[in-house]
């Protein structure tokens, strides 16, 4: 008995150290982001805490140089017109793909699903050259526009397998009913996926908003986001780790919480309906 | 993708047949109006619409599939030239670029390095995941707790946890040396030695990604059937008896779906390693997404850089194929396992 005690120690000791080293970097930030510019090197834990770094990164504080508000802003514009736009292209194709098998069908699921593993440079380069000529470089629009490839395979993958999961008598007896096939998807299916599409849709935006390699290339500030952003502090002769470390904290607040809320559903999510559960 | 998913099609489009053909039934047997707008409502419908619908639906889909593909196709298109900032007024060269790539050291030094930078990440994160996922199961109170956190790193953009790491490991002034001070290790260049660099960024794609593979493993876990485990549990079975001959494999078609996915995604890494290392010192952590990046964007050699994009496309579409096919086949015996 007291050695499967002594194990189960050591097996919660093992879980806290593995605990340690997932949570001390944000921890980590957090202090160093209350560090006054002056302490940053000098003793590491005893220091007397202010606020200028969110000041200062916000922008109310001395000027950076940095309108990190405004990569803030943008990131959220075209995070939600990512998630929107791949929730009204999305849903109905997830819908046709989980009712009906159609010819190209799992093809157009494949293709879709692909975009999820091929790297993102293969298209960036002619994008970039494209927006150039477009006018979409450097925009909402364009931004908008290719984030879809983030979103969109995430939304129409797992909605297939919401709807799929959703008997289809439920909507025969809608047309029993009366109901005309487009009344029975949005009176009686989308109703009953709702939960299913809150979860994928802050998924899809917390893909969207940590994504970087797309902002880093197709834009240069007046759509840049803050994953490219918080990177600007480091920039110059004096990186201030201060400054970074407010701004890399502010930047992950939203797919924090979000993640929070959805922790239910995010497996399902994660690997794309791989594993249900 | 999956067999299950083939599985879940074939009873939806069975089902499908049944709801297209059951207001006709219905309205024969039943006539009369019933409902606001009576049972004909769909059959109103001409079959030739019925037929078109699910086309109708994809279309925004698949235009907007279009409207992705045809940079990949112009991409493609652009390799066979020589593109260049220095060459604005491009030859025709074939597969020139395909041919400089494979004779130049350079990408298969580059190549190494990805595949060192995969297989690490994949397996340590495989081991480690699995650890956490079976420290989780038990479910002491230690444990509950921790669950709750356990999605932390995972949800925080990559380009940030480098910077975040970037920052700890800095020799001179980071916290990492400052701890390690203690025990005579203050003085570690952790990103400024060739070995350093590229174990510190397979390092930060641990701390990001672990928790993916301990959340699919977990879910996994939770989903085994109780009973061969109380039957191992009576027969006096070792752990690590009961581990090896049912844990393991019961729980791998879950876990490989998370190393498939951590495989897949750490072949083309890009925005740890660019935040963390930019591929230097050297040329010692230049991943192929890297190398393209530079190739392409730094020093506006577009169909160079294009090309290794293309070649390491390739590389993850036929990694992707072999992997999945794979996983099916596992899938497929695991279903067979009387549960």
């Amino acid at each position: 008995m007291t050695r499967r005690r002594l194990l189960g120690i050591a097996a919660d000791g093992a879980l806290i150290l593995y605990f340690l080293f997932a949570l001390f970097p944000v921890a980590w930030m957090v202090i160093l982001s209350l560090k006054p510019a002056n302490e940053l090197f000098s003793t590491y834990f005893s220091f007397s805490p202010t606020l200028d770094s969110y000041r200062t990164v916000l922008g109310a504080g001395e000027d950076e140089g940095v309108p990190f508000v405004r990569f803030f802003v943008n990131s959220l514009v075209v995070s939600l017109g990512a998630v929107g736009l791949s929730l009204v292209i999305g849903l109905p194709a997830a819908y046709a793909a989980a009712r009906w098998r159609f010819r190209g069908s799992e093809n157009l699921m494949f293709t879709l699903l692909s975009f999820r593993f091929a790297p993102e440079l293969t298209v960036i380069i002619p994008l970039f050259v494209l927006y150039q000529q477009l006018g979409l470089f450097d925009t909402y629009v364009g931004m908008i526009w290719v984030l879809q490839l983030v979103t969109l395979p995430l939304i129409v993958w797992i909605m297939r397998s919401y709807f799929a999961d959703l008997s289809p008598e439920l909507e025969q007896a809608a047309l029993l009913d009366g109901y005309t096939r487009k009344q029975a998807f949005f009176r009686v299916a989308l109703p009953l996926v709702k939960p299913g599409i809150a979860a994928v849709s802050l998924l899809a935006f917390i893909f969207a908003w940590n994504n970087f390699v797309f902002p880093l290339i197709l834009t240069s500030s007046d759509a840049q986001t803050v994953t490219v952003g918080a990177l600007s502090f480091l920039g110059g002769d004096r990186p201030k780790y201060n400054l970074t470390a407010a701004a890399a904290l502010v930047s992950v607040v939203p797919p924090l919480l979000l993640a929070l809320t959805i922790q239910r559903y995010l497996v399902r999510g994660l690997s794309f309906g791989a594993v249900k559960s | 993708m999956d067999s299950s998913t083939e599985a879940d099609h074939g009873a939806a489009s069975a089902d499908d047949a049944a709801v297209a053909g059951a207001p006709e039934k219905a309205s024969a047997a039943e006539p009369g109006p019933r409902g606001r707008r009576g049972p004909g409502a769909e059959r109103s419908v001409p079959a030739w619409r019925r037929s078109l619908r699910p086309y109708l639906l994809v279309v925004p889909a698949l235009l907007l599939t279009g409207g992705i593909l045809y940079p990949f196709g112009l991409g493609l298109y652009y390799t066979v030239f020589d593109f260049a900032a220095s060459k604005p007024q491009p030859d025709l060269v074939g597969l020139e670029n395909y041919r400089r790539i494979f004779t130049d050291s350079s990408f298969w030094d580059s190549a190494w390095v990805t595949v060192l930078y995969a297989v690490g990440a994949a397996v340590v994160e495989t081991v480690l995941g699995v650890a956490v996922a079976l420290l989780l199961h038990r479910s002491t109170l230690v444990g509950r707790v921790l669950e709750k956190v356990l999605i932390l790193p995972l949800m925080i953009a990559p380009v940030i946890a480098a910077i975040i790491w970037k920052l700890m490991l800095q020799p001179s002034v980071g916290v990492v040396n400052h701890l390690l001070r203690p025990f005579g290790l203050g003085g570690v260049q952790w990103t400024d030695t060739p070995t350093g660099a590229l174990l510190s960024s397979i390092a930060v794609d641990v701390w990001v990604y672990t928790p993916f593979v301990a959340i699919l493993a977990l879910a996994g876990l939770r989903s085994l059937p109780a009973s061969p485990f109380e039957a191992a549990a009576v027969d006096g079975a070792s752990w690590w008896f009961t581990f090896r001959k049912l844990t393991m494999p019961m729980l791998w078609p879950y876990v490989l779906v998370a190393v498939i996915f951590r495989f897949m995604d750490s072949l083309k890494v890009f925005d740890i390693i660019y935040a963390l290392t930019e591929g230097g010192p050297g040329d010692s952590t230049v991943v192929l997404q890297i190398r393209a990046y530079l190739e392409a964007i730094r020093f506006q050699r577009y169909s160079f850089g294009l090309s290794y994009m293309i070649v390491l496309w390739a590389v993850v579409y036929l990694a992707a194929m072999v992997l999945v096919r794979y996983l099916g086949r596992i899938q497929n015996r695991a279903a067979e396992v009387p549960k």
